[in-house]
């Protein structure tokens, strides 16, 4: 079997930047949370708090070791799967990359010790920092990766000499025209995901009877800020879109299943766009309605596939992973003023509420890959917008090889994705500290228990 | 000549000198899982807890330089070494998984995880000996090569374990570091051994560092390299042969001692290859990023490296002394 290395350099690299992108999207936010939980203690003096705290930095710690040591991974697949990018780009891709760990990543591992071991050993001042410092780190380190990933989408600031690119202002390069929408859109998206994460396993305990107080007040924190977040993550995501008819129009046709190029562009809602014959099949669409949201006018003009002979995206994927990701989207929108409403009256869901929040569990997961998908899918064929295509940059490795370390890499991450889901539901269905008190209390048989 | 690639290899080097060490105790932590208890397994791992993500890192700062300052060799290296780079990441991902899972996970799991931390520490281990001694041997395709890398990776676990044995006699007391000592007293003898031998064959496998290293105004420069080594490699034979030295919790000398002994082969690596990037292939100066996005990245460095140096003190300060707690998990309150 003859397979394409450039495939497979692609599927590899997709497969593990995938895996990778689930954990800190988690971490991000959660770390956020966490502060919150230890400011609320701080202020409450209310253990309650406490115990939030240290049921949710324990799941922390484990998303965030699975992310650093996947993350590692990335950092070498640069050079190994993509050597002609760090050649021709690596005048910018590098000082990005460096500045992310410099930054970042010893700030978050080495003040994470703090936050998971550090209770006996320093004040509680000292330890709220720590929290709040590794906050910081995660999204410092958000900061730059998504600068070098909007550069890419979005190149500024660079002159280009015999093949290489150079640097002409490094402002204009971290502060490239979509990088604060992509930097705002992926850090609501990583809150909400991580306030979805709580919620729902902490509405899981509550389904299985394990729940304590502060498993409500883990609810009411992250149904709360989903609440907040999801009408603002809407609004963010469409001046993004918005950015992207701006800059990368191929990509934005290619989402719209747009074809050929018209004023008073209709919205499709769902069909199944054919390559072949450039058409949306089976379109159920809105006239007018692209146009209208993309320009601000009915009869704005919208560039069709047409105008990217050979250079735009693949159709399919993009269209349905942006279906995908608005749909997730609207989905959490309607589920966390669901439950809102609720929490604003009365202490507890009901049992209803309670499993559509569990169900709700890794709905971020769905909605922050299917949006990657559309950006970086969109950006195809480039690796570097406009500038250097992905198959000039790929390493020349055999086939055989590539495809060894695939299997590898995905019956590892396929492996340890299981296990962490199943641990997590395992720890998620220890008791909660303070029924374990009561329950001490009245049965004097002492029992393991968390939160 | 510019100075800046020069700045930016000794960075490099830095933080993979930072990275062996710090790293490798870890790492030799797991690989000497298999000859403890149950209970000293936990305590074992406990005394890394607060350590390793940031140990870790210090790679991911060693590629990020390489990346940053010398983007030519970046791709040049990690694409000569794809395979081994797989292994190593491999290692690393079911290690720093198993970490976690061990304590997490229901607890009939809880054998298989300590087994899957000390595969995925052999398996990083040994895979970054065979790529340290491809890249010693300038990334060439030959038997002699091949042999090299196959001695060091069988090289390098041994020194982690060494590592982690001087880090249990640092971090522990009472039975462990009396088994401690015991371990320690198996490697030290194969690594005296592999470390001579190592520096023997270098010079003879590769005719550019016999010529760095034998031309004579120099030679007699670099006669403390070697001789500090010996100095180091003698005292912790001492201690190890004296029970009474051991008793009286002098055991932190032989992690000491090993420390210069790592310093020390860096800087004979060092000084082997200079100025190299690759051997024999690119000089520094031809991988070299330019000179703007050096100077950028320059800029980063000086004042985030002291910081990062800093902080890691700190941390090491707040855990410092013998680690008592044997449960990963913070008890919270009581």
């Amino acid at each position: 079997m003859d397979l394409d290395p450039l495939l497979l350099a692609r599927i590899q690299f997709a497969l593990n930047i995938s895996f990778h992108i689930l954990f800190p999207t988690i971490t991000i936010g959660l770390c956020w949370i966490l502060l919150f939980f230890r400011i609320r203690f701080t202020q409450t003096k209310d253990v309650e708090w406490e115990y939030a705290y240290y049921f949710w930095v324990k799941i922390f710690a484990l998303t965030f070791a699975i992310g650093v040591v996947s993350g590692i991974t990335m950092s070498f697949q640069f050079g190994t799967n993509w050597p002609g990018f760090m050649q021709k780009a690596g005048n910018i891709a590098g000082p990005l990359l460096g500045y992310e760990v410099l930054t970042a990543f010893f700030l978050e591992a080495s003040f994470l010790a703090i936050m998971l071991f550090g209770k006996n050993k320093v004040s509680n001042k000292v330890h709220l920092i720590s929290t709040l410092v590794v906050a910081i780190g995660t999204s410092m380190s958000a900061f730059w990766i998504l600068s070098l990933n909007s550069w890419m989408q979005t190149p500024a600031g660079y002159t280009v000499i015999d093949g290489v690119v150079h640097i002409d202002n490094w402002i204009s390069i971290i502060f490239n025209p979509s990088f604060p929408y992509r930097f705002a859109h992926m850090m609501i998206a990583s809150l909400l995901t991580a306030a979805f994460f709580v919620a729902g396993v902490s509405a899981w305990r509550a389904r299985k009877k394990v729940d304590g107080p502060a498993t409500w007040k883990v609810i009411r924190t992250g149904v709360f800020l989903a609440a907040i977040l999801a009408p603002i993550q809407i609004f963010v995501g469409d001046l993004h879109g918005i950015n992207t008819l701006e800059n990368q129009p191929a990509k934005l046709a290619a989402i719209e299943a747009i074809w050929e190029t018209e004023q008073g562009a209709a919205l499709t809602l769902f069909g199944f766009p054919n390559e072949v014959t450039k058409t949306t099949d089976y379109a159920i669409s809105i006239p007018k309605a692209a146009s209208l949201i993309l320009t601000h006018d009915l009869n704005g003009e919208i560039k069709g596939m047409n105008e990217f002979q050979g250079v735009h995206p693949p159709v399919a994927p993009v269209f349905w992973a942006f279906r995908v990701m608005v749909g997730i989207g609207l989905l959490m929108l309607i589920v966390s003023w669901f439950c809102a409403f609720t929490l604003l009256k009365k202490e507890r869901l009901s049992s209803f509420q309670q499993t559509a929040l569990a169900w709700m569990t890794f709905s971020g997961w769905l909605a922050v890959l299917a949006g990657w998908y559309v950006t970086e899918i969109g950006r195809q064929p480039w690796v570097v917008n406009g500038l250097l295509r992905v198959d000039d940059v790929v390493a020349d490795h055999p086939s055989g090889t590539l495809l060894i370390t695939l299997f590898a890499y995905l019956l590892v991450y396929i492996f340890v994705m299981a296990s962490y889901i199943s641990t997590l539901f395992y720890m998620s269905t220890k008791r909660a500290r303070s029924l374990m008190a009561q329950e001490e209390k009245n049965t004097l048989t002492p029992m393991q228990g968390d939160e | 000549m510019d100075w800046l690639p020069i700045f930016f290899v000794g960075i490099m080097g830095f933080a993979l000198l930072m990275y062996t060490v710090l790293d490798g105790y870890d790492l030799g932590i797991g690989m000497l899982l298999p000859f403890a208890t149950e209970a000293e397994k936990d305590h074992m791992i406990a005394t890394i807890g607060p350590f390793w993500d940031a140990n870790e890192t210090w790679i991911v700062l060693g590629v990020g330089v390489l990346l940053m300052a010398f983007p030519q060799a970046h791709g040049v290296v990690l694409t000569a070494l794809y395979l081994p780079v797989a292994v190593m990441l491999i290692g690393l991902i079911l290690r720093g998984a198993a970490f976690d899972f061990r304590v997490k996970a229901k607890t009939k799991y809880k054998r298989t995880w300590n087994r899957l931390f000390f595969i995925g520490s052999l398996m990083a281990s040994m895979a970054q000996g065979w790529m340290l001694g491809r890249y010693v041997m300038g990334l060439s395709e030959s038997t002699v090569s091949t042999v090299f890398a196959i001695a060091i990776a069988c090289l390098l676990p041994v020194l982690y374990s060494m590592l982690g044995c001087g880090w249990l006699l640092v971090k522990t007391d009472g039975v462990l570091y009396r088994k401690a000592a015991r371990w320690a007293k198996h490697f030290v003898l194969p690594l005296g051994v592999g470390l001579f031998i190592i520096s023997i064959a270098t010079p003879i496998a590769s005719t550019s560092i016999a010529e760095r290293w034998f031309a004579l105004p120099q030679a007699i420069g670099l006669l403390p390299i070697p001789v500090a080594s010996i100095m180091a490699y003698v005292v912790i034979l001492w201690i190890l042969s004296h029970e009474k030295l051991l008793n009286d919790d002098y055991g932190w000398v032989v992690f000491v001692a090993l420390i210069v002994l790592c310093v020390m082969c860096a800087i004979g690596l060092a000084y082997s290859i200079y100025p190299d990037v690759i051997i024999d292939k690119m000089t520094i100066w031809e991988a070299a990023a330019s000179r703007d996005a050096l100077m950028f990245a320059f800029y980063g460095t000086i004042i985030a490296v002291p910081g990062i140096f800093l902080y890691t003190v700190f941390i090491y300060r707040v855990f410092a002394g013998k680690t008592t707690e044997l449960s990963y998990e913070s008890p919270g309150l009581e």
